[in-house]
């Protein structure tokens, strides 16, 4: 019956409509986008380079931004064309990495464990509350105490972050199953290991990865702050330097690579969260 | 144990002697001081090996706490449990569990949760895979064996949870109201697969629920709960071989009878919820309704 219903005449009509009202969605949601953008860059353009507001005298506008991007021969040292842009890029990255995934391997498991057991959570939490609201800034001049180079205390810094809010997610994600399942699970004759890697672990992984967007957002933003106080690259010792050298567009530059590279991490997050989850995806009414 | 999950005769055979369930002089409350209630209150009663008993009484009288203690998920203040003779300690594998709310796991498949059971236990050989396979055809959720639970309907899941309670061979088998929430077309459809399923393969079980209808369709022996504090009030025995239609109970007259005690029984139980002139309004309406029915 269902061959029948797939070769009618009626049923591929219907399809090919749904392909093109598909279609159609997904032009006007890249239309709106658009609309979006160039918004904020007209908003941008009108400020200072045509009515040229008194606040935004100093600022470069975008037709001077973009031109010094995307110059061979740039007038402040740094375009698409300069090796160093993506050295700084590179160095932003292997730093949030490298803090992210320390974030990552050393916060799930804990944030799971807080959630599951209570005596580890009686021993834990307490400390954690504690440490968790004291911002990754006020950590810098202990940061620069303890380790030694430029490299260490701004990953440290980075992780610090990360490890918190991965954490904190984690062991929510772990505390948010619902009991029944637990119970369920216990009846069926699941032994304690059994019953963490395959209820506890797979059903907090939802909120773990909502704790690793998050986790990555705050990596980011300490990981600028970090270089902005010390380190020879990276994307915030360009903003910063950016700033100290009079060096305006570079500033720019700096700020939407930022965007656009804490974009794509984000990305990646879910592409794999996408892959791991793929049990959510086929609920039914639910997301699809 | 391998051949008892391959050869479904024997353990058919063998299900009969299995299953046999005490429940002597149970008490059972919670909370302290002025806040203690007394929810169970000398509760004793016995579930015959192989037979269908069907609990029912007023919502909230404690059937589900009694059905928690069975499970081993609570322990009783006083009284014991016994299945086979065996004190009831905690939860295990020989007494399972269909809840009322849907406790399949939605990051397993269907095959996958339904083989649960014996994956945790590691009995998953090549003829309890059949065994899981069979079974989900049987209840019409063949096509689905590689899709998640969140694509089923609130039916399917109620018989996924069947299957995979069922293929561990449990000695008892507790359903705590497990059709509630369903419509009435699909529950009366899960009614009739119930039945058929429990007469392919008798194994003791223990249903809960508040619906006669529903305990006189099922049923070998129906077991009149009191409102709180707990106890058997009547232990009607439904000699009526199944299968049983709603169509076919309005014509039998044994049917009609057992129906006519089952809710007087509960029907004493029911109005003492209610008190001065709502429970004389109460009373004038029970009066019509057993007219209808006789």
């Amino acid at each position: 019956m269902g061959d029948v219903m797939q070769n009618h005449p009626a049923a591929t009509a219907a399809r090919k409509s749904r392909t093109l009202r598909a279609q159609a969605a997904a032009g006007a949601r890249i239309a709106q986008l658009l609309l979006g953008f160039a918004c904020a860059f007209l908003f941008w353009y009108l400020t200072v380079d045509v009515w040229q507001l008194p606040r935004f005298a100093n600022l470069p506008g975008p037709s001077e931004v973009f031109s010094e991007w995307f110059s061979p021969d740039p007038i402040y040292g740094l375009s698409f064309y300069t090796p160093d842009y993506y050295w700084h890029i590179l160095h932003s990255l292997a730093r949030v990495g490298v803090a992210f995934v320390l974030a990552t391997l050393l916060g799930v498991p804990l944030g799971l464990l807080m959630g599951w057991s209570q005596r580890v959570r009686e021993y834990v939490f307490p400390l954690f509350e504690l440490l968790r609201p004291i911002p990754p800034l006020a950590w810098v001049p202990l940061a620069i105490l303890m380790f030694h180079g430029t490299e260490t205390p701004v990953i440290f810094l980075t992780f610090l972050a990360a490890f918190f809010a991965t954490a904190l997610n984690s062991m929510l994600g772990a505390r948010s199953i619902d009991p029944s399942l637990i119970r369920a699970a216990r009846c069926l004759g699941a032994g304690e290991w059994r019953l963490f890697s395959r209820i506890v672990v797979p059903g907090a992984l939802p909120q773990v990865f909502s704790g690793l967007q998050i986790s990555l957002g705050v990596a980011w933003f300490s990981l600028v702050a970090a270089e902005m106080v010390s380190g020879e690259y990276g994307l915030g010792y360009l903003i910063n330097t950016g700033y100290s050298m009079a060096t305006y567009p570079t500033i720019f530059i700096g700020m939407i690579t930022l965007g656009v590279v804490g974009y794509l991490t984000s990305v990646v997050i879910r592409l794999i969260e996408h892959a791991l989850l793929r049990w959510g995806n086929d609920e039914q009414g639910g997301r699809s | 144990m391998t051949n008892h999950v391959e050869t479904q005769d024997a353990s058919v055979a063998g299900e009969a002697t299995r299953g046999f369930t005490e429940i002597l002089a149970l008490y059972h409350g919670f909370g302290r001081g002025a806040q203690r209630i007394e929810v169970i209150e000398n509760c004793e009663f016995k579930l015959k090996p192989g037979k269908l008993t069907v609990m029912i009484g007023p919502s909230g009288c404690g059937k589900s706490t009694l059905a928690k203690l069975l499970a081993g998920y609570l322990h009783p203040d006083e009284g014991s449990l016994l299945i086979d003779g065996r004190h009831i300690a905690g939860p295990g594998k020989d007494r399972l569990m269909v809840f009322q709310e849907s406790a399949l796991f939605p990051w397993m498949v269907n095959e996958e949760n339904a083989l649960y059971g014996l994956l945790a236990s590691g009995q998953v050989g090549a003829g309890a895979r059949q065994r899981v396979t069979a079974l989900m055809d049987r209840v019409g959720l063949g096509r689905f064996r590689h899709k998640y639970p969140g694509a089923l309907s609130g039916g399917m899941q109620r018989r996924l949870e069947m299957v995979r309670a069922l293929v561990n061979e449990p000695a008892l088998f507790i359903l705590d109201e497990p059709f509630r929430g369903l419509d009435a077309m699909t529950r009366t459809l899960m009614q009739e697969h119930f039945a058929q399923m429990f007469e392919e393969g008798r194994r003791t079980a223990l249903f809960i629920t508040t619906d006669i209808d529903e305990a006189l369709l099922l049923a070998d022996e129906i077991l009149v709960m009191s409102s709180r504090p707990m106890k058997v009030t009547r232990r009607i025995t439904v000699d009526v071989p199944r299968p049983r239609t709603v169509a076919g109970m309005i014509k039998d007259e044994r049917m009609k009878h057992i129906k006519v005690a089952v809710t007087k029984a509960l029907y004493s139980e029911a109005i003492k919820a209610f008190d001065g002139s709502s429970r004389a309004v109460a009373a004038a309406g029970f009066e019509k309704f057993l007219d209808t029915t006789q």
